[in-house]
């Protein structure tokens, strides 16, 4: 059972600024049934320009209705400019924070309000625009709504960037990717220093590499795309570089190449060698190979 | 506020009558039955007494029933201990919509060179036999099929499997947790090699259970390091847990028929007053070939965590599907087998029952329930009045 916050069930049971505002100035939806989450938000303003009127609808859990309620109150009396600057953050602050899971939540209100004054401003679609390069095809996630969760949430992991966003949650044929833009975005911020170092072997014969490298494959990388319906296979290993094919869902997967290599290669050199590559290899994943179908 | 448990498919309530046998066991009749005083001697009978309870109940012999942990340990044993009995054979045999305790270990098993094909069921979680029979070979080391779906609680034609599997020469194991004291089973009759049980699923007390191993089955022991269970199964025998599941069996074998009329009159009248009152909801699983408690409903449009949460505040306990009650972002494995749209999957609820609820507490949940389902109604995008 979730640990929520005495706030958060408050919103929950007794949410505030149910419906649609008759004649909105603006009007965002983010979400959709497939995610497990919607939200529609619809504001009016004053003479003044001030949010006068917010009212919500919201698909999902406890928290995404709780966060929906909670951020009509926290706009009310705003102007949009002030309005704006509501994060993510504040709307799970103002809650008493929420589970980490449920961050995306509070993301989903945030970029509700964002359409909802985009909608007013420019008058254009009330939906989401989905902005440059689509990461996670399963939730629709672009890399600059990843990058700005990142940002403003100091995300480290992967596992984060899915709590807080949901990209990487459904296939996982994104992590990757995922990974790369942590690794782009992290020297923004101050080098902390390493906690731990991973402990890998100090020199290895040949036979001992590809026996870990195999080992690695079956405990580390395997069961996480096994999880999605995928497959990965060990075809080689000439010196550093390592070639594997991907079967079922990984194989089909259009990012392929751009992702999963760059999660194998981080896990290998996390438990074998900092010095190994990965290669794919094309042609026998192009061979049927549906035992499991 | 008092609770209403229909969540009997996750766990149950310790029988009066089973916490009465076992409370002596813990300070006053503490032996251990491997020493070789009286004293601890004398647990072996009770040990005993237990085995044959239990065979009572499954129609098998006695020293077909071996002690473990709980299902899934039940589980792990048998088809670990099925494989390494016969190491030439490469194949295993499931479904998709398997417990996790059967379904990780099988795909993990693919990790050690082993095939694991996984049959796919029809929208109403039925599987599809012909699929069996074109799949099981001569290379099929073990086919493991549940007895019933713990989500849906659709039965599977088990005998009718066992038969085939065993005319193939392969071992059947069949996780039956969610049966056994639910429907009538008979081992001597039947061609079920592997059975396994767990004791909280049917009034006794969690951390035990059994697994049933038919005469001449090969298994090899997977807890090594005592001659426990006939060696089969090595450690201190957790005595209190096995007498009261012997009690719960017991139990079982007597109200078995009158028991699963009441349940199923219970649930029949839950499910059918909330198709009526409750509109865009729909039954999940083949309404005919199910177990006589469980009930799984989605109601489109809301989601499952956000229902859960609005009864548990009526003190009304049942379960959900959906993703958000997992922390997994996609909801339930076996709903999304099933081919159950995301509309519906995640604002699927599972009601199951047991002999201890009343016909109070369905007409309670009734009453509850659709006001609620119209109050998350009225909050979604996706419902325009």
């Amino acid at each position: 059972m979730w640990e929520y916050t005495d706030k958060l069930k408050d919103h929950f049971f007794n949410p505030r600024n149910v419906g649609v505002v008759e004649e909105p100035d603006g009007v965002g939806e983010v979400g959709s049934l497939a995610c497990g989450d919607a939200l529609k938000l619809t504001f009016k303003l004053d003479k003044n320009g001030k949010i006068k009127d917010a009212k919500f609808k919201t698909f999902g859990c406890a928290s995404a209705i709780a966060t929906s309620s909670v951020l009509t109150e926290m706009i009310k009396g705003r102007s949009l400019e002030e309005a704006a600057k509501v994060t993510n953050k504040d709307i799970a602050d103002y809650l008493g924070g929420l589970p980490e899971q449920k961050m995306h939540c509070s993301v989903l209100g945030r970029e509700a309000l964002e359409a909802a004054i985009e909608n007013y401003r420019t008058g254009g679609k009330k939906k989401h625009e989905l902005e440059g390069n689509i990461v996670c095809n399963c939730f629709g996630v672009t890399e600059k709504e990843i990058e700005r969760v990142i940002r403003e949430n100091d995300l480290t992991t992967v596992e984060e960037v899915t709590n807080y966003c949901k990209a990487g949650g459904g296939c996982g044929g994104c992590a990757g990717e995922i990974e790369k833009i942590i690794e782009r975005i992290k020297p923004e911020k101050p080098e902390q220093p390493a906690i731990s170092a991973p402990r890998r072997p100090e020199k290895l014969t040949n036979i001992q590499k590809i026996q870990l490298i195999q080992q690695t494959i079956n405990e580390q990388i395997r069961p996480a795309l096994r999880a999605h319906g995928g497959n990965i296979e060990l075809i080689d290993v000439e010196g550093n570089k390592v070639v594997v094919a991907f079967r079922g869902m990984c194989a089909q997967c259009r990012l392929t190449e751009l992702t999963m290599k760059d999660v194998v290669e981080a896990k290998l050199r996390e438990f074998v060698s900092r010095e190994l590559f990965v290669e794919e290899d094309k042609e026998s994943a192009q061979e049927p190979h549906n035992h499991r179908e | 506020m008092k609770t209403i448990y229909f969540d009997n498919n996750a766990t149950t309530k310790v029988a009066e009558e089973v916490l009465e046998e076992i409370k002596p066991l813990f300070c006053e009749l503490y032996g251990n039955p491997s020493s070789m005083h009286t004293f601890g001697g004398q647990m072996g009978r009770r040990i005993r007494q237990a085995r044959e309870q239990i065979a009572a109940l499954l129609a098998c012999d006695p020293s077909e029933i071996m002690f473990t942990s709980g299902g899934t340990e039940s589980d792990n044993t048998a088809i670990k201990g099925t494989l390494a009995a016969q190491p030439h054979k490469r194949k295993i045999i499931t479904t998709r919509v398997e417990h996790p305790a059967v379904l990780a270990v099988c795909r993990d098993l693919e990790n050690h060179g082993y095939t694991v094909v996984e049959l796919g069921v029809d929208r109403d979680g039925r599987l599809d036999f012909e699929e069996l029979v074109e799949q099981i070979d001569d290379n099929t080391a073990l086919v493991t099929i549940m007895y019933a779906n713990n989500e849906t609680g659709v039965v599977f034609p088990i005998d009718k499997i066992a038969k085939l599997v065993a005319g193939k020469g392969a071992v059947f194991h069949t996780d039956a947790v969610q049966v056994v004291g639910k429907i009538p089973l008979n081992l001597s009759d039947s061609n079920i090699d592997l059975l396994s049980l767990s004791g909280h699923k049917l009034h006794a007390p969690k951390g035990v259970g059994i697994l049933y191993v038919r005469k001449g089955t090969r298994l090899s022991p997977f807890m090594l390091g005592g001659h426990q269970e006939a060696g089969r199964r090595a450690g201190t025998e957790n005595v209190p847990g096995i007498v009261g599941l012997g009690k719960a069996c017991e139990l079982a074998a007597e109200n078995l028929e009158a028991e699963n009329s009441k349940v199923k009159y219970l649930r029949d009248k839950l499910e059918g007053a909330i198709l009526e009152k409750c509109p865009d909801c729909r039954l999940n699983g083949d309404s005919e070939n199910r177990l006589p408690n469980t009930s799984n409903i989605s109601f489109e449009y809301i989601e499952g965590e956000a229902i859960l949460l609005m009864l548990d505040k009526y003190g009304i306990c049942a379960s959900s599907g959906s993703a958000c009650t997992s922390g997994s972002l996609e909801p339930s494995h076996v709903l999304r087998a099933m081919g159950v749209p995301f509309t519906a999957a995640h604002g699927s609820i599972r009601f199951s029952l047991s002999r201890y609820n009343t016909e109070e507490e369905v007409d309670y949940t009734i009453e509850k329930l659709p006001p609620i389902i119209n109050q998350l109604r009225e909050l979604s995008p996706f419902v325009t009045k």
